[in-house]
């Protein structure tokens, strides 16, 4: 049965992942007065990844073909260290929300290394932006969890998975989180995924050599963490608690709840890239040095208890 | 003096064959390498000169850690020193040595009059040399005194260990050994002055004020940057890992200081789990530092150059070594399931502790050095992108890496048995640390019978209570697991064939490797970003052919090295001009030398009786 609720939790992930990627791109879209493109058109995208060829490039090495699996091992490993329903999922030894930090580097330092290996310059410039920003995001990202964990009592992600008070400490964290988001998940202002001109583009640099089936698992790994994401900033500031094996209606009731609340975060980035322009790669630093900041008054707040 | 010796020569508690292991299980791989490594490099008599002095090297470190007297302590510590510089010096052909041999065994030296400082006022209150002799008469001890042993000891073993700012001997001596050595010298000889730390610091001195943690924290945070960021500029292979044992040794210090820490404000359960952090990131970083020491050495060998700048490629015609070196470069990333994760994420569950068990504003310091190491673990990833991918893969930049080949046998057997020893510390992480269990409360004198770390054989749980776990088997599985689905699903939709084509070069011409991205291009963006501490210049030069036509463009970045530049080379400086000033007084008239004796066992004899 655990398993059966596992299963169901990643299909969820890889369902909606998409979705939300789209949804996102077609408010931007409203908002700037295009009609733009179905909500559906990431899942369209990705089936036809999924039925065209591939080319690999000739200075490629093992390391550009292994990593889109590490790539969506890692990205789904996450998404089952995340608990979506309050049980004791057998998952939950496998680690904490520390350990989810160092699950998305694996892939992000296989990724960057992919970037390097078929020795095109794009590959490296996004490689070394890439890096940069992640780096820079590890301080910012780890005060949030540590103000959270400081509330929680405990680094386990299933400690603030359940209904718990929304404090000061709480929302500073997620403001802090969500520009983490922002540039953990290649958006404006950091990055730009709209963009294939070579001065602003990080991510897109990085998979520019990848086509077919691997860019597909490269790209649903992607929208899955950018929904993790998500997920953790709306469980931190809109908390909910989905009741697991009572009933199987309101379980489903639930689950509708809780989409909703992540879509709200979507939207929330949407409007933040629409109004906003992108900014200088050095000007970054200012960026995180601000969600480094938040953190650090996430965590003040969190010891005053408030 | 014989009776100062004593009864018991030499100590096997948890702590002295903890240290045993690691020096053997890095000592063995690297003298199985040095097969391979030495020959063809050296002459015969210099390769049994060499076979000589890693064993001299060897023991030196053994009795270090193992001995029972502070006096014959410091001649081992000596010996260990002098053995290590000879080796430093012992590749003659580059010019180099000589200076990296110079400035190691003058800043070793100091190091070492600062622990005979330390040893002699520690010998004046117990009057015998034997640890334990000392470690109750160190209860009796006044507090200022204590302060002032504690922070010569930690000036002595900090410039071994390589702590900022005394380190900068290290990334001139370590990468100027042999590889084989440079492996030892990084993974066990730094680490016994981490032994030093935990011996005579926490084991027998005994941490009484909370200020020593603090200390010990602040400069472990400084070490861990400024080890990262040094390294994240520097092109040369071996020296750029040199920073990183720099850095690594600072995550060591931070499992350490965090021990004292918890000792001095009486939380023993919270200071055996940092102490087991602190070791734990020490065996491992021996492990994988070796084993990337080695892998640098086979490079070396293939390619006669040490610049990674001119390599590249590598992993297709060393495809062994590059995944070794593969594996290292992510355990020291701290890339799950590797044994580096391992440590590091319990480094930060000792912060995660702590900061649930004291008051205050503490929390916030333990929460900002905590985000540090996110930080450099963050810098540290970037900076083996940067190695891995300009050294092994794209196109060779240059003849040394094209006509490169897989190394000897030996090296391979050398690099795979620390390879693998990379993996198993990660996926056992809970047997290590029952066993690291054990030499932490040998060390700190705590009673551990009633604490438990792990939940069971397979899932690692920092405190009851608390429902965290961290499974590494756990992880492994699901992680094969999850990608070999990833490879199922891809494999299904093989209808279209995949096609091997040359990289998109945007239609202009065939690619090739100039227009690779360079290891100085990749850390571009770190050095604006830190030019606050680098301070970065550059040096171009126009070669012109006529005033029209530029022939060609130099162009040349440098980074001050703040320390060399605003400490050390003002000391040196003042040094020599001293020096200039005493050459008065040495005119080389040998009745003038006699009086200088005569007034000087004057002085003497007045100092003793006045005193």
């Amino acid at each position: 049965m655990r398993i059966f609720v596992l299963i169901l939790q990643l299909v969820l992930f890889i369902g909606i992942a998409p979705f939300l990627s789209g949804l996102i791109t077609k408010i931007k879209n409203n908002i700037r007065m295009r009609r733009g493109q179905s909500v559906f058109q990431p899942y369209y995208n990705l089936v036809k990844l999924f039925s065209k060829g591939e080319v690999i490039s000739e200075t490629a090495s093992w390391i550009f073909k292994v990593t889109p699996f590490v790539v969506i091992s890692s990205s789904l490993a996450a998404a089952i260290l995340i608990p979506v329903c309050i049980f004791s999922s057998p998952m939950r030894y496998m680690g904490d929300f520390l350990a989810l930090i160092f699950i998305f580097a694996l892939g992000r330092f296989f990724l960057a290394l992919s970037a390097l290996d078929t020795g095109s310059s794009f590959g490296g410039m996004g490689s070394s932006r890439e890096m940069f920003i992640s780096s820079l995001v590890e301080p910012a990202l780890l005060l949030v969890v540590f103000s959270i964990s400081l509330q929680f009592g405990s680094t386990d992600i299933s400690a603030f998975s359940g209904m718990h008070p929304v404090t000061v400490s709480s929302i500073v964290a997620a403001l802090a989180l969500f520009l983490v988001t922002i540039a953990e998940t290649s958006r404006i202002p950091v990055d730009n995924q709209e963009t294939h001109l070579e001065l602003t583009m990080v991510h897109e640099a990085m998979v520019l050599e990848y086509s077919g089936r691997s860019l597909a698992l490269i790209e649903m790994a992607s929208y899955i963490k950018q929904m993790i994401m998500f997920f953790l900033i709306a469980q931190i500031i809109f908390p909910i608690a989905v009741p697991c094996f009572i009933d199987l209606a309101q379980m489903f009731l639930w689950i509708i709840w809780y989409i909703v609340r992540i879509i709200v975060i979507g939207v929330a980035v949407a409007l933040v890239e629409v109004s906003i322009t992108k900014m200088r790669l050095f000007r970054v630093t200012d960026y995180l040095g601000f969600a480094f900041v938040l953190g650090v008054i996430a965590v003040v707040c969190a010891i005053l208890g408030v | 003096m014989l009776n100062l010796l004593s009864k018991q020569l030499f100590l096997f508690d948890p702590l002295s064959l903890f240290f045993l292991f690691v020096l053997s299980i890095i000592s063995l791989p690297a003298a199985i390498y040095s097969f391979g490594y030495l020959k063809g490099e050296y002459s015969s008599t210099k390769t049994v000169l060499a076979w000589f002095l890693l064993f001299a090297f060897v023991l030196s470190m053994a009795l270090v850690v193992t001995i029972n007297n502070i006096l014959i302590f410091l001649i081992a510590w000596e010996i260990m020193s002098l053995v290590s510089y000879f080796l430093v010096v012992f590749d003659t052909k580059h010019e180099k040595s000589i200076q990296a041999g110079t400035i190691y065994i003058v800043m070793t030296h100091i190091g070492t009059a600062f622990l005979i400082v330390a040893f002699m006022t520690m010998f004046k209150y117990a009057n015998s040399f034997d640890f334990s002799a000392i470690k109750s008469a160190c209860l009796l001890m006044p507090a200022q005194t204590r302060n002032i042993v504690f922070l010569l000891l930690l000036i002595g073993f900090g410039t071994k260990a390589g702590i900022v700012p005394l380190h900068i001997w290290l990334p001139y001596a370590h990468p100027q050994a042999p590889s084989h050595i440079s492996s030892i010298m990084s993974g066990v000889m730094i680490k016994t002055a981490i032994y030093g730390i935990i011996r005579f610091v926490i084991f027998i001195l005994g941490v009484n004020s909370s200020w020593w943690g603090v200390l010990v924290l602040i400069l472990a945070v400084i070490s861990c940057l400024v080890g990262v960021i040094y390294a994240l500029m520097e092109h040369d292979i071996k020296r750029l890992l040199a920073y990183h044992s720099v850095e690594n040794i600072g995550i060591i210090l931070l499992g350490i200081g965090l021990a004292m820490f918890f000792l001095s404000i009486n939380l023993p359960y919270l200071a055996v789990f940092s102490m087991i952090a602190g070791l734990y990131h020490l065996v491992n970083h021996a492990i994988f530092k070796g084993l990337l020491f080695l892998c640098a050495g086979s490079v070396y060998k293939a390619t006669g150059t040490r610049d990674i700048e001119k390599l590249g490629g590598l992993i297709k015609n060393m495809p062994q070594t590059a995944a070794y070196f593969l594996v290292g470069a992510m355990a020291i990333s701290a890339l799950p399931p590797l044994n580096g994760f391992v440590s590091e994420w319990l480094t930060l569950q000792a912060f995660f502790l702590g900061a649930f068990n004291v008051m205050g504003g503490t929390k916030l310091f333990l929460g900002i050095c905590a985000a540090m190491l996110a930080l450099t673990s963050g810098l540290a990833a970037a900076c083996f992108v940067k190695v891995f991918g300009i050294t092994f893969l794209a196109q060779p930049r240059s003849h040394y890496a094209q006509n490169a080949k897989e190394v000897s046998l030996s090296m391979r057997a050398g690099m795979l048995f620390l390879s693998l020893l990379t993996i198993i510390f990660g996926l056992a992480a809970v047997i290590v640390m029952k066993l690291l269990a054990k030499v932490a409360s040998a060390a700190t004198c705590v009673d551990i019978s009633d604490m438990s770390f792990a939940l069971n054989n397979f899932t690692v749980s920092p405190q009851v209570g608390k429902s965290i776990y961290l499974s590494t088997p756990l992880l492994t599985f699901v992680l094969i697991v999850l990608g070999v689905t990833g490879f199922g699903i891809y494999r299904l939709f093989s209808r279209e064939k995949v096609k091997s084509y040359s990289t998109w070069d945007c239609g202009y011409y065939k690619l090739d490797s100039r227009n690779e991205y360079t290891a100085t291009a990749f850390s571009k963006p770190f050095r604006i970003a830190f030019s606050f501490f680098l301070l970065p210049y550059r040096k171009t030069q126009k070669i012109r052919e006529s005033f029209y036509h530029i022939k060609s463009f130099a162009y040349e970045t440098y980074t001050t090295k703040i320390f060399k530049k605003y400490i050390f080379d003002p000391v040196l400086a003042l040094v020599f001009r001293s020096a200039k000033y005493m050459r008065r007084i040495q005119p080389g008239s040998i009745h003038l030398y006699l009086s200088y004796i005569f007034v000087t066992v004057l002085l003497l004899i007045i100092f003793m009786h006045r005193f």
